[in-house]
């Protein structure tokens, strides 16, 4: 016995070599795609049912609705259970066809039912006389997708007359929307950093909101206070007194945390309010420019971020700095030494002092960042879009910042790509309220339901079937209290 | 009479693995049939679909002559299937009786919970298989062995009469391993079925009616404990001989490497933990430190890593005193630490090995140049210490929680022991591993010695003690008892010192025969 099994050798380690950049890239990105994806859905079915002429047109179809329709509507019902319920099993019903029941197999026998269910549902529709109010709602939603598309991207044939024609100033306004696309992710990208370094180190910062604003009220003394300087020295200057600001502001929370364990969600909410009422308090008092208007002065020509296009084009430097600084955020959290102490404090601060960090002054140095990045955000407004800074300038995006950060998987690149689908919703959904009339809530419905998707994976998996969980999936914060 | 369970053909598999080759098993009834196998030899897979946790992917589950399709712990509850997990899933804020009830609540009146028959019902239970527990005493307040038995009322509880008890002996001191013994025997004799799962030799042969070995997610062989012995039991489940003696030479002594000095330090309770304690450990020698469990050790080992601040005494290594130093600043003298808890304190789950490796030296050359890490020496550094220390890991870029508990072992053992180190303080360096791992780390642990380390060795597990040290120290309520020779230490004497006995009472063993050396 004991020798048979002596015969056997144990097999021997192989070299497995990291899955190749393509299949990690996807693997990362695949649950966010699809839950941007599922969002638009659910986000459709909502502008299809908040539309009154589609309601109206639903009331109408079913009062007018005979026995055979409400029989075959029955029926319509049982067919989309039945499909679901059929997609939710596929290898059952593979093996009871006498085929192997393979990965392969049931993804497509899973794809084909789908299509086949919803074709059955929607002829079945419009069979019964449900035609109409199918045509509305789609008309309700493509054409708000593609009032926010137009809002944000531009329209694909003006670009194409605009290009033709030659004009300079049809070109530039035939770019508009993709300029302020570009100009409202900008911040979006600072701010969205500033979480994401957060998470990275265990930190949960709910105060890029506040730090943004200190950041755009040292930025915007720093730009109009002083005078004569070369742009070269003054724009430098005013973003890294915005810099500092948020820094402050980071540390105040950080320095509690490390010291005296104080958790930084209630910390970095209080110092939002302080940032707010102080940011009000300087608008109406030292920092006020002359007049009725509770808004700072101007800054000077030289402090403000260069613009790339005349009038109304406002696409400035900072969405380029955005990018640097991104790339910048990358290397230092995953090649420099600094970044390794600070990921490893926030996967397991144990281990992380054990290995002989330091705890302390990483908490500080990650919540200095967060707090610079977030500043950089409201100094990058004040310099390259305002001018001047205004109470309550920021409308949310350090807020925001906090769900990009999550969708982004707190990777800098997927914190860029998040910033990039924000600020073109943001500015797509301004357009879509005015030619669509559809409220530019919905915009914020959909962020909402992007989030709850990417906050709850399993729903994700469990409508498309992702069995195997993604690998290295980040764990952003630890638990309430320690 | 037919098996009360019939595992035939289960196959499993996860990607890249096949944790599950076709296993046919049964279990009889009023039968305790004990399941061996090394870590990731699949014993948990199978049982985990056993208890519809996964669902094989081939193969049949027969229960009492029926076939059934178990797809959750409930359609396993409801075939009389109950399982202990070796982390207890207890509610610890609540009562013995509320845990007990989790799930399965008595009612009265439809919605009122009926503490009172639940209680009684838990009494009738503990009394009739011995199993002595107060259903009003709340989790937190009990010790883990009585934690245990409530997991196992529970299961009674729910009508269970096959029962799963995955490595349950894990988490005891050698009392309650005995109590458990005698639970498992009585829960027999009244007609229950038990399947023992554990990694554990001596326990096996000491408790099992049967025992079914797994290797590399098949079934090796079944044998009883009357046909076999540890050693061949061993080979079945590492698939070659293994040495259960550890070989080492006289110790070459050399300077005083550790000197601690009235070292007194407190636990997170503010409680006198380290009483008072003095010792040595010079270059060429493994100082063992035997007690039971909870008795300073943990604090002792954190003071000397500079983990926790000692609040009087001195540590001293090489001369330079440590009282107060920071981790990284013992580390830089030369000291590794194979801490008692590695997923807590050695590793970083989520990340890959490779980073795990370069856990303590990433900020310096060559894992580091300037600022900059440099991944690639910190990968060829990984793949070659993958290689020399057998980490059985699909790669270097494998996140370390994914690996075996004995490989996520191997990996701290790698990191700690490949650096040239002047004092090796390792805390229960083999908890829970199978015997091919802990062969390997002891060799490892003695190799070190030889090269003229010292080595301080912290453990429970009084057999680790014997077969490793050179001298043992016994510490018992914080305070180190009595320092002896090994080779005057026999297993009775420390048990008597480790349980509290007064050490001038007891008697000192006669120096026993040189062990024997086992040529390998």
């Amino acid at each position: 016995m004991a020798e048979s099994v002596l015969k056997e050798i144990i097999p021997p380690v192989t070299e497995v070599q990291r899955a190749p950049l393509w299949r990690r890239i996807w693997e990362a990105v695949q649950l966010p795609a699809l839950a941007l994806f599922t969002a638009f859905v659910v986000g459709g079915f909502i502008i299809a049912l908040s539309d009154f002429k589609v309601l109206e047109a639903l009331a109408d179809t079913i009062s007018r609705l005979n026995p055979l329709g409400y029989a075959l509507l029955i029926l319509t019902v049982m067919v989309l259970i039945g499909g679901v319920l059929i997609s939710r099993r596929p290898e059952v019903i593979l093996r009871r066809l006498r085929f192997a029941g393979t990965g392969r197999q049931s993804r497509w026998f899973n794809i084909i039912a789908v299509l086949l269910t919803i074709a059955a549902v929607i002829i079945l529709l419009v069979v019964i006389g449900f035609g109409p109010v199918l045509a509305l709602a789609w008309s309700a939603v493509t054409g708000a997708y593609g009032a926010l598309i137009e809002g944000s991207l531009g329209n694909s044939a003006q670009i194409v007359t605009a290009l033709q024609s030659g004009d300079s100033r049809a070109i530039a306004l035939a770019f508009y929307p993709i300029s302020e696309s570009l100009v409202a992710s900008t911040p979006y990208i600072f701010a969205g950093l500033a979480v994401a370094l957060g998470f990275r180190c265990g930190l949960f910062n709910i105060g890029a909101e506040g730090q943004l604003f200190i950041g755009a009220l040292t930025s915007v003394f720093v730009g109009y206070s002083i005078t004569g300087l070369p742009a070269i020295l003054h724009i430098p200057l005013a973003l890294g007194a915005g810099a500092l600001g948020g820094a402050l502001w980071g540390f105040v929370p950080g320095f509690l945390k490390a010291r005296v364990g104080a958790h930084e969600v209630i910390n970095t909410i209080m110092m939002n309010y302080i940032a707010f009422r102080l940011s009000e308090w300087l608008l109406n008092g030292p920092m006020k420019r002359p007049g009725a208007v509770p808004v700072s002065p101007f800054i000077e020509a030289s402090a403000q971020l260069p613009r790339f296009f005349p009038d109304p084009i406002r696409f400035h430097l900072g969405f380029f700095i955005a990018l640097g600084v991104a790339v910048f955020i990358w290397w230092f959290l995953f090649k420099s030494k600094w970044g390794f102490e600070i990921r490893t404090v926030g996967a397991n601060p144990s281990a992380a002092r054990y290995a002989g960090m330091n705890i302390a002054l990483n908490i500080i140095l990650a919540m200095c960042m967060s707090g610079a990045l977030a500043g950089l955000a409201g100094a990058n407004e004040v310099l390259g879009v305002n001018y001047n800074l205004a109470n309550a300038f920021s409308s949310g995006y350090g807020f925001d910042s906090i769900a990009l950060a999550l969708l982004g998987r707190s990777h800098p690149f997927g914190v860029v790509l998040a910033a990039l689908l924000f600020g073109t919703l943001r500015s797509g959904g301004t357009r879509m309220q005015n030619v669509a009339q559809i409220p530019i809530d919905i915009i914020i419905v959909v962020q909402a339901l992007v989030i709850a998707f990417i906050a709850a994976p399993g729903i994700i998996r469990a409508i498309y079937r992702i069995v195997k969980p993604g690998e290295g999936e980040v764990v952003f914060t630890r638990g309430w209290g320690r | 009479m037919a098996p009360v369970l019939e595992l035939r053909n289960i196959t499993k598999r996860f990607p890249g693995v096949l944790a599950n080759d076709h296993i046919s098993f049964t279990l009889e009834a009023h039968e305790i049939h004990a399941l061996l196998g090394e870590n990731g030899a699949g014993k948990s897979t199978l049982m985990n679909i056993l208890y519809g946790l996964y669902q094989p992917d081939e193969g049949e589950i027969i229960v009492r002559g029926q076939p059934v399709q178990i797809h959750s712990p409930n359609d396993a509850i409801k075939a009389g299937i109950g399982m202990v997990h070796q982390h207890f899933m207890l509610v610890p804020v609540l009562t013995v009786t509320e845990n007990v009830m989790l799930g399965d609540e008595m009612l009265t009146g439809g919605i009122f919970l009926d503490r009172r028959s639940a209680a009684q019902r838990i009494r009738d239970i503990s009394k009739r298989y011995g199993l002595e527990v107060d259903p009003d005493a709340y989790v937190k307040d009990l010790p883990v062995g009585v934690q245990q038995r409530v997991e196992i009322i529970k299961l009674l509880f729910r009508n269970a009469d096959i029962l799963i008890l995955d490595e349950p002996t894990a988490v005891l001191t050698p009392q309650e391993v005995n109590d458990l013994f005698k639970v498992i025997r009585s829960l027999v004799d009244q007609g229950k079925s038990l399947i023992f799962i554990t990694h554990k030799l001596k326990e096996v042969l000491a408790t099992a009616d049967r025992i079914t070995v797994l290797r590399a997610g098949r079934v090796v062989g079944s044998t009883t404990p009357a046909e076999t012995s540890e050693a061949s039991l061993a080979a079945m489940m590492v698939g070659r001989e293994v040495s259960l003696e550890v070989d080492k030479a006289e110790p070459q002594l050399g300077e005083v490497v550790l000197s601690v000095e009235h070292l007194e330090v407190l636990d997170e309770r503010l409680n006198v933990a380290v009483d008072d304690v003095t010792f040595d450990v010079r270059a060429g020698e493994i100082l063992g430190i035997a007690g039971v469990q909870g008795n300073g050790q943990t604090e002792l080992v954190e003071a000397i890593t500079g983990l926790r601040k000692p609040i009087s005494g001195h540590i001293r290594i090489l001369g330079h005193d440590v009282t107060h130093a920071t981790p990284r600043r013992i580390t830089e003298l030369g000291v590794a630490h194979v801490p008692e808890d590695r997923q807590r304190d050695g590793l970083v789950l989520n990340y890959p090995v490779a980073d795990n490796i370069a856990l303590q030296e990433y900020y310096k050359p060559p894992f580091a140049r300037g600022v900059v890490i440099d991944e690639r020496a910190i990968q060829r550094e990984a793949a070659a210490l993958v290689q020399r220390f057998d980490v059985r890991t699909p790669s270097v870029h494998t996140p370390a929680g994914s690996l075996s508990g004995g490989n996520q072992q191997k990996v701290i053992v790698a990191r700690e022991l490949s650096r040239p180190i002047k004092l090796l303080v390792a805390s229960q360096p083999t908890r829970g591993l199978d015997v091919g791992s802990i062969e390997y780390i002891h060799k490892q642990i003695v190799r070190k010695r030889d090269e003229g380390a010292a080595v301080l060795l912290v453990s429970p597990e009084l057999d680790e003690i014997l077969a490793l040290s050179d001298r043992i120290a016994v510490m018992y309520r914080g305070r180190v008892v009595a320092i002896v020779d090994a080779e005057v230490a026999t297993k009775e004497y420390l048990g008597l010192l480790m349980a509290g006995a007064d050490p001038t009472s007891v008697p000192v063993p006669e120096r026993r025969h040189k062990r024997v050396e086992v040529v390998t």
